[in-house]
């Protein structure tokens, strides 16, 4: 049992009430249908809305090279038509019930939502069911989508800096793991993409025993069951394949990468390579990381913004992160970017401090009793949002957990202790297992600059 | 850390700066807006929300950028200290006492408003000492030299990331080519040489004239009764002085004929910012303007700029034009960014797009189409404490009619193609823009 002192056993009983009562077990009930699709519904009659999402069990964790960022181009052609719908009339039909719709792709999982008022959930479960199975993938759309990805490369990757740089620091963690491959794939892999791969890769993974419905919102379980039954329940399953595992074999010592581009701020990038819930074989471990993330990073009065912005002033920005639920194993983070004045070389410096501590020192109960603090108010402020609700479910969901994994979050933080955070601290942030990025920006070309200069 | 992907940029760029006021009295009734006024003049409006143990206070001052004169970044430098010294408190515990009782405190800095927020639970020990906190860095900041020199220190890193990204650069430009010697044209971050001239003297008199209770409006959603919401608005007011509220803006001046600024930057891409002045928020073209601008570029993959740019040919991933309604008229904005060899062909049919709207206005079934779009997707604009704080603020801010969200669809049903038409023509010159480029062409 943990010792804490009587003013913070107070507090935290005091808190136990609203808590408590924000269990979502009875608000939640789940079905599979024949064909293996598993649905998730979540009541929340706060307004008469329906969030209603569908996860697939594939993301760029499930690629390899040739194809990178694949899965993320597919979720762009599901926009593209079936026989039923033609090319932009799915968007069209949602627009005009009044909904909002979009779709995202991570590393682990492809999911589509729409979120309408209540009544029409119906559209949702048409377009969705037809589009699970009856993708055209066509060879214009297709030619121009992918133009579309590689000007979104371009936006979000090519053209930051800082973006490039986290890129390469994945590249260079992992060498093996797929989570070596960026979310939207490599620029060369995207410009020899074809529809014939595109298709096998929707053949392979859209299907109904490789999805997860879930609808939160102001909704009757067992309408949306029989509902999902009759627009989903027809479709037919298919054989999914079973990826390698490829997993990452033993770091032998800290990695170290450097890009140089035209830019004005330096970055640093850290990661040591850590389990995630999936992965770990004490499942304490990924919570104690969790709170480790905390420690250093949790709210203003935790120790990176204390120390290294406002104590030191060695940092202007300070991060550190950690993703409990991934489906491979993955980093504890570490991020900076050095405040005016200071350099790369001194920023490392204190942040090899921060580990140092950690690894040797037990954390102050009252920071942890912060940190605990944050999480069970957190978990009453959630409810405020029922897409963040449905998405805590897909993300454990997709991943092959189960999602009331979420609801034991507060009482498997609560448990953690001083002593664990140690451990991980111990255990994990091994320089042996460390990966180094930086950004060393380079001048702006002469080019750019006289242009400017005569363009005024 | 997560990273996501998805496929629509556009509605997330101008659902900030222009979020949908959708609310009907037919599906859902209207939570009534309380609406009071402080004992030292600040606003209240305030909604019980009793469902989650929870409450939102936002406080807004109009004292965003706007309002920094000849001292450019003293509102967001200003806005940045007040949680860095209060009372006796220092930086580390203000921040302490927030994070130990799990509340969330935030603070931002805009062209019109400088807005603090916080949310607690209710449990009244947490909710206490997370409101006594709240209202010392409302009321009595310190703004420690320490403080000052370390947040100026990280607004000039904020600064030189400005320069590193294409559209944060076009955005820049394009506003100081906008507005000329108008409030608007002050970058909120200021530039390097107007921060050096910045002083702990100055924050403290910018301070003194622009946070007062009569230059306020406080939002309260949550778990509360009137009593309790009214004992928290005088008690986040209680350290300010009553003061007086902010002079109107000036009229921003409309441009007399096309300009076109190109700066040279290392981007695969080149960024495109097109425009002219917008609305301001009381203005009586609101609604016909808005709709347009829905059907223009304003609602994601089927709005006619996205159908064109992206969709037919697939020149850009974001594609857009929104309105922004501020204070004084806000921008009218059309952006896209493509790889560099195809700047010219995007920018010809960016403006054929918008010449063609503004000579032809929308067909009927576009019109009746973003009718439903808007009228049909309201309930999801208030579904959440967080999006009606919003609301409220935005209402107190501007001085909207409290039945402005009940009344809305109506007014969005009764517009007519030949209103939306006629409005453009009279409103917006193609032959007029503005257009910023940055990248390598």
């Amino acid at each position: 049992m943990r010792r804490v002192s009587a003013a913070v056993l107070t507090a935290a009983l005091v808190v136990a009430a609203p808590v408590a009562g924000a269990g979502y077990e009875e608000t939640t009930h789940e079905r599979v249908l024949e064909n293996g699709m598993k649905i998730i519904v979540r009541e929340d009659h706060r307004a008469p809305v329906v969030v209603s999402q569908v996860w697939y069990k594939v993301g760029s964790a499930y690629e390899h090279g040739g194809i990178t960022g694949i899965s993320h181009v597919l979720e762009h052609m599901m926009f593209q038509g079936t026989p039923a719908h033609p090319p932009g009339e799915f968007s069209r039909i949602v627009a005009e019930h009044g909904g909002d719709e979009n779709a995202f792709t991570s590393r682990d999982y492809t999911a589509y939502y729409q979120k309408l008022e209540k009544s029409r959930l119906p559209i949702s479960f048409e377009l969705e069911s037809d589009r699970m199975r009856h993708l055209l993938l066509g060879e214009e759309q297709f030619q121009k989508e992918r133009r579309v990805v590689m000007e979104e490369r371009r936006l979000r990757t090519e053209d930051k800096p800082s973006a490039l740089t986290y890129e390469q620091f994945m590249a260079t963690a992992f060498h093996v793991s797929p989570y070596h491959h960026p979310v939207i794939g490599w620029m060369d892999d995207l410009e020899h993409l074809t529809s014939d791969d595109l298709r096998a890769w929707y053949q392979a993974w859209y299907a109904p025993n490789n999805a997860i419905l879930i609808v939160a919102g102001d909704v009757e379980p067992q309408a949306v069951f029989d509902m999902a039954e009759k627009r989903f329940g027809s479709l037919e399953p298919s054989v999914i394949p079973e990826p390698k595992p490829r997993q990452e074999p033993p770091q032998r010592g800290e990695r170290q990468v450097v890009v140089r581009v035209p830019a004005e701020l330096p970055v640093l990038y850290q990661g040591y390579k850590v389990p995630s819930l999936k992965t770990a074989e004490e499942a304490w471990k990924p919570y104690a990381l969790e709170v480790l993330a905390g420690v250093l990073d949790g709210g203003d009065s935790a120790r990176f913004t204390r120390e290294l912005i406002r104590g030191q002033q060695v940092a202007s920005s300070a991060g550190a992160g950690y993703d409990l639920y991934a489906l491979n194993d993955t980093l504890f983070m570490l991020s900076g970017v050095p405040a005016e004045g200071r350099t790369m070389a001194e920023l490392q410096q204190a942040l090899a401090e921060q580990v140092e501590r950690v690894r040797t020192e037990l954390v102050d109960p009252a920071e942890l009793e912060r940190i605990k603090a944050q999480v069970t108010a957190g978990k009453v402020y959630e409810r405020d949002s029922v897409f963040y609700q449905a998405m805590q479910i897909g993300k454990l969901e997709a991943i092959g957990l189960d999602w009331r994994e979420s609801e034991k979050y507060v009482e498997r933080i609560e448990a953690v202790t001083p002593e664990q955070v140690r451990q991980v601290a111990r255990e994990f942030l091994d320089r042996e297992q460390l990966t180094v990025a930086r950004l060393e920006p380079l001048p702006k070309p002469a080019e750019d600059a006289t242009k400017n200069a005569s363009g005024g | 850390m997560r990273i996501l992907t998805d496929r629509r940029r556009a509605a997330a760029l101008f659902g900030l700066l222009l979020p949908l006021l959708l609310w009907s009295a037919a599906v859902r009734a209207v939570p009534e807006i309380q609406q009071w006024t402080t004992a030292k003049g600040a606003e209240v409006l305030f909604v019980a929300a009793p469902e989650i143990p929870m409450v939102d206070v936002r406080v807004v001052f109009a004292a965003g950028a706007a309002r920094d004169g000849d001292q450019p970044g003293i509102g967001a430098l200003t806005n940045a200290l007040l949680a860095e010294g209060a009372g006796k408190l220092t930086a580390d515990q203000i921040a302490e006492r927030f994070d130990a009782v799990g509340a969330n405190f935030g603070n931002d800095s805009l062209r019109d408003m400088s807005i603090f927020t916080l949310r607690s639970l209710t449990e009244p020990k947490r909710l206490k000492p997370a409101l006594e906190t709240f209202a010392l860095v409302l009321g009595q900041p310190t703004f420690p030299e320490e403080a000052f020199l370390r947040e100026r220190g990280r607004m000039l890193v904020a600064l030189r990331y400005e320069q590193q990204s294409p559209s944060k650069i076009a955005e820049r430009r394009f506003y100081a080519g906008l507005y000329g010697q108008h409030p608007y044209a002050v970058p909120p971050l200021g530039t390097a040489e107007s921060l050096a001239a910045l002083t702990v003297p100055a924050l403290k008199a910018h301070y003194d004239r622009n946070y007062v209770a009569k230059n306020a409006v406080i939002s309260i959603v949550g778990d509360l009764d009137r009593a309790a919401a009214e004992a928290i608005a005088e008690q986040v007011t209680a350290g300010l002085a009553s003061g007086q509220a902010a002079a109107p803006l000036p009229k921003p001046e409309p441009r007399k004929e096309a300009e076109r600024i190109e700066v040279a930057h290392p981007s695969t891409q080149t960024h495109v910012w097109m425009g002219q002045l917008g609305v301001q928020r009381d203005d009586p073209d609101y609604i016909p303007l808005y709709v347009g601008n829905h059907i223009l570029g304003g609602s994601g993959l089927v709005s006619r700029i996205s159908q064109e740019v992206r969709e037919e040919r697939g020149l850009a991933y974001s594609a857009y034009s929104g309105l922004s309604a501020m204070e004084a008229r806000g921008p009218f904005i059309m952006g896209l960014q493509t790889a560099n060899e195809n700047r010219d062909e995007a920018m010809q049919v960016l403006r054929r797009t918008f010449a063609e709207f503004v000579a032809e206005g929308p067909t009927d079934e576009e019109l009746e189409r973003a009718i439903k779009n808007i009228t049909g997707g309201y309930p999801m604009q208030i579904d959440s404490n967080s999006d009606i704080a919003s609301y409220l603020s935005m209402i107190g801010f501007y001085d909207l009619p409290l039945d402005y969200l009940e009344t809305f669809p109506k007014r969005i049903e009764a517009v007519t193609a030949k209103q939306i038409r006629e409005t453009f023509q009279r409103r917006f010159h193609p032959e007029r823009l503005l257009v910023v480029t940055v990248g390598r062409s």
